[in-house]
């Protein structure tokens, strides 16, 4: 070091991209992707065949659209438990409607139009009313399948029309289900969103600190406000879809599927705490859960396993991130 | 001579990029204070980092009492003696003094609980034998930052630490507090106590040690004793050159009022205050801290609304809902909690630079990689930032470099009027000079600039004209010729208060 303060050239980045590429945790998730893909063919006979693999895909499209929309959300240090719940209202208006002869453009239009309003109720309670969203969301989680329950009791609505269920059941070529292609583009247009566009980076300043965020002149807010309305919207598609698919709507609809996306944010390397993450992450990881759930559902493994297979496998995405940090933060520089 | 209570030596600690600590030895003897000196990022914080047992050094040895030791943990530091003073008090706000002193050793009953009664005579007793006129059941929120500088002490003396360190304690004191201040660390010296003193400030330094010990660039570069060395020499050692002088001269040209506040009020914090910011100008705003300068300046950034009054900026009305509205506006504001409201310590240096300017780095929204490093570099390399690349996370910069970024952040912005509240509290005399060459660059190129400062020399040095608060309202506004210090001080600190005196 010289002890003239002559003006320095400040270079762009010193580390290697390459090195930091295998290093990372996507690298990782790819890795468990394949081996549970081989695991799963040697496992189960039916497995490997393009019919088996398109049937996957239906497994976690719904929750990894909410999941796309969850990673911003925790990404800037917000929440929304009220995903499975705003999925229940959607899909209870939906078949309210469509007792009074509502078309498919109109369902689909209510369904979407539902999650915009839930989420901007969320949004409204968190940002308007400075209230904790952990808080907001558990209670619009009762309040929105509390309502599904008031409308329906016990009965169900059934009827939905053909063109209606395609959007749940319909291929787009060959094994192609629409439900992956929708996926795959929001899974695009949501990597711009966060990685490419002025916005994303807003929301990565706000979940580091949103306070030095406000302070550096963003308006923290309505960001916020946003995220919230955007994964209302993500619930109110994944709404139009599992009603679709399942041709009936019962209040007890897409039960627990918060926690499947919650699972899959953060098991694709999203920090609890906000701040970090990445949508390829996300995607590898909602890739990972549809494996794992596809795979012990061939094996017939009872759904009761299932679930303590999910729960463990919550408890062990929060754990691995933490320790993968830690270990790679041990290595020398 | 007395051998050392304390010896470190050959202490080095490496950060990913970053050589925070190569090779360093210091030395702390009973019933002195030894002052540890150095510009930003010299190491001294990381120092006491490892001293404390919140880092663990790469090399080195750590003698406590003649015999090694180590200290893994913050619990193996305090158990070996060193306790630990910081610039922001680490210390519980809903705790009770006597709860803060003696956390973590409690006396005991038989049972094993804790004996309240027992802590609290005891607590008590330290706090009467300091002077320090604390109750010590009263909750620690409702004590100001100068009396929690005492409780810290006073725990310092409870748990009996033969090693204390003072992390700049003075950082936010006014002079009568630093005064009592002085008082205790004479009373802590007569307890034979080794005291590690840090502080960016002679006076005090010249004052309160008895050795010292300066760092620069992670490396130890001189040590002795106060009475055998000028503050000259001192300084040199610190920057490795001279420091002429520490004030520019002030050439530039004074225009049109810019922006004028009339009749701002808020409920709690400031009432009735006016002020106008010409075109060239540096306001000072000078007062003791607590007197509504910063509540005011975050009103004018939109951070607060203010319940009555007006501003304007350019002759147009404005009231700003939001920060978002001033910057838009072209006030833009550099505040005094530097980690907190300052830099987005989990990101990269150019990406904290531009968070402000992204829509003139981007495309219809789209990031640019390219013009966003162009942007943060020109700003960057304008107030000569240290760092490795425009890549590093600012958590592993100094925070004079810290200061850095901000600063670099606004100009980006190009704004008509920069507030910077307290903008070298806690850095170096080398990167103070930095900062107040670069406000007379500002005012130079036309902007307008308000300076919260609580420093006297910054004030009388830096401002054209100056705004005295105290208690949420404007004293005095005097314009900067031939002032003298005490004139300041005397309405800062407020007449009645001259009289009980």
């Amino acid at each position: 070091m010289t002890d003239t303060p002559a003006p320095r050239h400040l270079p762009n980045r010193l580390d290697n991209p390459l090195r930091s590429t295998i290093l990372s945790w996507e690298s990782l998730l790819i890795i468990v992707a394949v081996v549970i893909f081989i695991i799963n063919s040697f496992a189960s006979p039916y497995f490997l065949n393009a019919y088996s693999l398109s049937d996957l895909t239906f497994n976690f499209t719904e929750k990894a659209l909410i999941a796309l929309a969850m990673a911003l959300l925790i990404i800037a240090g917000e929440i929304d438990l009220s995903v499975a719940a705003i999925i229940a209202l959607a899909s209870t208006l939906m078949g309210f409607a469509l007792q009074f002869g509502a078309d498919t453009p109109m369902l689909v239009a209510i369904g979407v139009g539902t999650g915009i309003v839930c989420g901007a109720f969320n949004g409204f309670l968190v940002t308007g009313l400075k209230l904790p969203s952990i808080v907001v969301t558990i209670g619009t989680m009762s309040l929105f399948r509390g309502i599904s329950f008031i409308i329906l009791g016990d009965q169900s609505y059934k009827g939905y029309p053909a063109s209606f269920a395609w959007f749940g059941q319909g291929y787009v070529y060959w094994v192609i289900s629409f439900e992956l292609v929708l996926f795959l583009v929001m899974a695009v247009l949501y990597y711009v969103l966060l990685h490419r566009t002025n916005f994303g980076r807003r929301v990565y300043a706000i979940g580091n600190n949103d306070i030095a965020a406000q302070f550096s002149g963003v308006r923290v807010a309505r960001t916020k406000f946003i995220l919230f309305c955007l994964t209302g919207v993500m619930s109110g598609i994944a709404a139009v879809l599992l009603t679709a698919r399942l041709g009936s709507t019962r209040p007890s609809i897409a039960e627990g599927f918060e926690l499947e996306a919650i699972t899959m944010v953060v098991l694709g390397g999203v920090s609890i705490l906000g701040g970090a993450g990445s949508i390829l992450g996300v995607v590898l990881a909602a890739l990972i859960v549809g494996l794992v759930t596809f795979g012990l559902g061939l094996l017939n493994v009872p759904g009761i396993v299932m679930t303590i297979f999910t729960g463990s496998l919550l408890i062990v995405v929060i754990a691995l991130p933490i320790l993968f940090r830690q270990w790679r933060n041990r290595r020398p520089a | 001579m007395t051998p050392p209570v304390l010896t470190l030596s050959g202490i080095t600690k490496t950060f990913p990029g970053v050589r925070a600590l190569h090779n360093v030895s210091l030395e702390l003897f009973a019933g002195q204070v030894t002052a540890l000196i150095g510009e930003n990022g010299a190491g001294k914080s990381t120092l006491v980092k490892v001293m404390t047992g919140i880092y663990q050094p790469d090399a080195g040895e750590i003698t406590i009492a003649g015999k090694p030791v180590t200290l893994p943990t913050a619990h193996a530091a305090f158990e070996a003696g060193v306790t630990a003073i910081h610039q922001e008090t680490v210390l519980f706000d809903e705790l009770t003094v006597a709860e803060n002193i003696y956390l973590g050793h409690a006396p005991r009953n038989r049972f094993g609980m804790i004996d309240w009664r027992k802590m609290r005579a005891e607590a008590k007793e330290t706090l009467d034998s300091m002077a320090a006129g604390i109750d010590a059941d009263i909750k620690l929120k409702e004590l100001g930052i100068a009396k929690k500088h005492l409780v810290a002490v006073a725990r310092a003396l409870s748990i009996d630490a033969q090693i204390v360190i003072m992390d700049e304690p003075t950082a936010a004191l006014s002079q009568k507090e630093i005064e009592e201040l002085y008082v205790l660390i004479e009373l802590l010296k007569q307890d034979g106590k080794a005291i590690l003193f840090i502080s960016h400030k002679f006076d005090e330094i010249y004052r309160i040690a008895d050795r010292f010990t300066v760092f620069r660039d992670g490396e130890m570069v001189g040590t002795g004793l106060i009475k055998d060395t000028t503050q000259n020499q001192i300084v040199q050692m610190m920057v490795g050159r001279s420091v002429d002088h520490i004030f520019p001269a002030r050439n530039a040209v004074i225009g049109d009022t810019v922006f004028e506040a009339k009749g701002l009020s808020h409920p709690t914090e400031f009432d009735d205050i006016s002020f106008a910011v010409r075109k060239g100008e540096i306001l000072g705003f000078y007062g003791l801290v607590g007197a509504g300068r910063s509540e005011v300046m975050q009103a004018v950034f939109g951070m607060t609304q203010p319940s009555s009054g007006t501003m304007s900026l350019d002759g147009q009305t404005i009231a700003p809902k939001s920060a978002a509205d001033a910057v838009e506006a072209g006030i833009v504001y550099v505040p005094e909690e530097r980690g907190k409201q300052g830099v987005i310590t989990g990101q990269p240096i150019f990406q904290n630079v531009s968070l402000p300017s992204l829509k003139k780095t981007s495309s219809n929204g789209f990031l640019r990689a390219a013009q966003e490093f162009d942007l943060a570099r020109t700003y960057t390399e304008r107030l000569d930032l240290r760092a490795s690349s425009l890549s590093q996370n600012v958590s592993t910069l100094s925070g004079g470099n810290q200061q850095k970024v901000v600063i670099a952040k606004w100009l980006a912005t190009h704004p008509k009027v920069i507030i910077l509240d307290e903008p070298t509290k806690g850095i170096d005399i080398g990167s103070k000079a930095a900062v107040h060459g670069f406000m007379g660059e500002l005012v130079e190129q036309g902007l307008s600039v308000i300076m919260v400062t609580s420093e006297l020399p910054e004030v009388l040095g830096m401002a054209d004209r100056i705004v005295v608060m105290r208690e949420g309202r404007i004293i005095a506004t005097l314009d900067n010729k031939g002032l003298k210090p005490e004139t300041l001080v005397r309405l800062a600190a407020g007449i009645a208060e001259e009289e009980a005196a």
